[in-house]
């Protein structure tokens, strides 16, 4: 009983993680229903720019985080306005190419650049701290400290998104595209912030998933699969659906590992499909595509 | 939206009833509105034959076309194709006789990945259905070779054919399942299916589990045919097995070509065609979307199952994250029909030469070819989106596989 408890936490605490790596994916697909197929292997591009700065640069892991931030923010805002802006709006292909060949674009030039070596980053003591509850539950500091991560960003994102000028200028966006043009709102400009939002968030999943396990340039499609499958099981444009779909694809993952450990990655992908099989618009959907 | 398109339509009507048009519509809308005066036969097929019943929203009636026009698909181009492809034909059937071993590996090579393409072309560029897990159905055809033929001892040749259909009908309940899903949402449906088939083939111990199996020298090397292409061409049995795949390749290219073709003149082809110009547009008209959309789905798996038996008969060696790799039989497929132009037929063709290029020449600088690919894929798609073929079809009116109908005046212009 305790250990399916244990599973059961051991999955929330999983569910946080793909939280982070779909709250940007989540935020760009709510407001222009972009797909992304690259966001995958940017987050593991700002993993290598996290690991660069760090362990080359020597630069403290925080300050690190917060230059890699910028520099995809920008990187991300340049991308938005520059390339994808120019494939919206004329059907879901083109984005789709674009973004598909960016990410073939990303890995191999990771792979030039880094090799095909497994790396991670490294926090000290942090990485295998934990602490127990009533001497059965084991919980470790950082899957703890990624979770709440998760939970702050989405927090940040949905008072960005519902308090701010930027905000209702996103939604508003999100809603009807051509009519804020007519309120002077330049969407274009709006969906390249949108992008660089949707970066910082991403150096964020960068951090955590470089602390908690090791990455090649070659694991940013699986990670993309997992991100995407909690936004859909969340539901278009909603935050919290997300993280709630992190949760379960999280969950069915340490079930299904605890079954038989070959199973962890086949129980999240059941689950997402038997999900979408009842609810073929997600949890809790916000927008209407 | 729709009214506007109907309104074309309409147009169109009345622009090819003036005298002196040589030219009718240019939207499939109006190409179903006017092209198809025997939609009424009442043949159950993907257009709903068009009722005329009062309740139902009254479709635009055939016009009755004046005796001085007729209606023409061919185009002088196409007379020309037709006039060369059967000496095209004799020539690559014959060329194992004269050719190397290893240009022949390199066609074979050339013709599933042509198959490959104009299965995901049909797929994402007339029925709108954006796949990137057609490695699903690839895998499962391989899968389906190995077992046939190890555990049931058929024959290579008919497994491969046994395979694509089998391929076809577990494609029916996975339809079921992805179609729930739309646009995007399809997209990345259709993938993760993909990797439930890889992780599912990776748990079957009998099929090699996750390192994968080859297949016995008595499937590849010692068949009935392949003995009498050996004495037929006094070759080893290796070289004969290329020789078979090499023939099978070309049959399923060629196939997979006059399939789409014919598929496309039909009146499902029209059906699609109004699908991808416009979806609410062609159901507004009578096109039963869901229908044609799934048997096109269908039909797309059961021609990449087959090619994806046949990949692997040559390879003789599988294993899941091969099979099943979106790289080789999604992404790769995908870049051809982009870079040689999405929607037609003559962009596969031309796309798969450049791929084919492509590789023999960059596939050493590894990574880089790949980063070149991406790159070429992005900006065809951002600057020329109809791809290689779409820019040349504009620029010299040039049009290998004539689908349009158009109307002909018999009396010249005056």
């Amino acid at each position: 009983m305790l250990s399916w408890l244990d599973t059961i936490i051991q999955g929330v605490l999983l569910g946080g993680l793909y939280a982070l790596f779909a709250a940007g994916l989540s935020l760009i697909f709510g407001i222009m229903r972009l797909v992304n197929l690259a966001h995958g292997d940017l987050i593991i591009l700002a993993a290598y720019i996290l690991l660069s700065l760090t362990a080359s640069w020597g630069i403290a892991l925080v300050p690190a985080v917060a230059i890699a931030a910028l520099a995809l923010f920008a990187f991300g805002f340049a991308l938005q306005y520059f390339v994808f802006n120019r494939t919206l709006r004329i059907g879901i292909l083109p984005p789709l190419i674009v973004t598909f060949g960016l990410s073939i674009v990303i890995q191999n030039g990771l792979l030039e650049a880094y090799s095909a070596d497994s790396r991670r980053l490294s926090a000290g003591a942090l990485e295998t701290a934990s602490f127990s509850i009533e001497g059965a539950l084991n919980i470790g500091v950082m899957p703890l400290l990624t979770f709440a991560s998760a939970v702050l960003a989405i927090c940040a994102l949905n008072i960005l998104f519902y308090r701010t000028s930027i905000g209702r200028a996103f939604r508003a966006t999100s809603d009807d595209p051509e009519i804020v043009q007519l309120m002077g709102v330049d969407n274009r400009r709006i969906y390249a912030l949108a992008m660089g939002v949707a970066m910082v968030v991403a150096t964020i999943a960068a951090l955590f998933l470089g602390l908690r396990a090791t990455f090649d340039p070659t694991v940013g499609p699986a990670r993309l699969l997992y991100a995407f499958e909690a936004v859909i099981i969340g539901g278009l444009g909603s935050l919290w659906g997300t993280l709630a779909g992190g949760v379960v694809i999280g969950v069915a993952q340490t079930i299904g590992a605890k079954i038989n450990p070959e199973w962890q990655v086949l129980a999240g992908h059941l689950a997402f499909l038997g999900v979408l099989m009842i609810w073929p618009r997600g949890l809790f959907p916000r927008a209407i595509d | 939206m729709i009214v506007r398109t109907r309104l074309s339509a309409w147009f169109a009507v009345l622009r090819a009833r003036l005298p002196g048009r040589t030219r009718l519509a240019d939207t499939d809308a109006a190409r179903i509105a006017i092209g198809r005066p025997d939609s009424d036969r009442g043949r159950s097929c993907g257009a709903k034959s068009r009722r005329t019943d009062e309740t139902a929203v009254r479709p635009q009636p055939a016009p009755d076309i004046a005796s001085g026009y007729r209606v023409a698909v061919a185009t002088p181009a196409w007379r020309y194709m037709i006039g060369a492809s059967a000496p095209l034909l004799a020539f690559l059937i014959a060329l194992p006789a004269f050719a190397g071993r290893g240009f022949i590996q390199e066609l074979v090579f050339v013709f599933y990945m042509l198959a490959l393409a104009q299965y995901w072309n049909l797929l994402a560029g007339y029925a709108g259905l954006v796949s990137i897990g057609q490695q699903a159905f690839v895998g499962l055809g391989a899968y389906l070779l190995f077992a046939l033929t190890i555990s049931a001892g058929l024959d290579p040749l008919l497994a491969i054919v046994v395979a694509g259909l089998v391929t076809g009908l577990v494609a029916l309940p996975t339809a079921l399942v992805v179609f729930r899903l739309r646009g995007a949402y399809f997209a990345i449906g259709t993938w993760v299916v993909a990797e439930v088939f890889r992780l599912v083939f990776a748990q079957v111990k009998q099929l090699g589990g996750g390192t994968g199996m080859s297949l016995p020298i008595s499937v590849t090397n010692q068949t009935a045919i392949i003995k009498s292409i050996q004495a037929l061409f006094n070759v080893k049995a290796s070289a004969g097995r290329d020789i078979l795949t090499y023939w099978i390749a070309l049959a399923l290219a060629g196939g997979t070509i006059l399939l789409v073709y014919f598929v496309l003149r039909s009146r499902h082809g029209l059906a699609l065609a109004a699908i991808r110009d416009s979806d609410e547009a062609a159901e507004s008209l009578g096109v039963d979307n869901f229908k044609v959309k799934l048997w096109v789905y269908i039909v797309t798996a059961m021609g990449s199952g087959m090619t994806g038996a046949l990949i692997y008969f040559q390879k003789a060696r599988i294993s899941p994250d091969a099979a099943f790799s979106v790289l080789d039989w999604t992404a790769n497929v995908i870049f051809v029909v982009v870079i040689g132009g999405i929607g037609t037929i003559e962009g596969p063709i031309l796309g798969v030469l450049v791929f084919y290029f492509l590789q023999t020449n960059l596939a050493n600088f590894g990574s880089w070819y790949l980063i070149l690919l991406g790159t070429l894929a992005i900006t065809v798609m951002l600057f020329t989106p109809r791809g290689l073929w779409g820019f040349i079809a504009e620029r010299y009116g040039l049009v290998l596989f004539p689908l349009r109908r158009r109307l002909i005046t018999k009396e010249p212009d005056r």
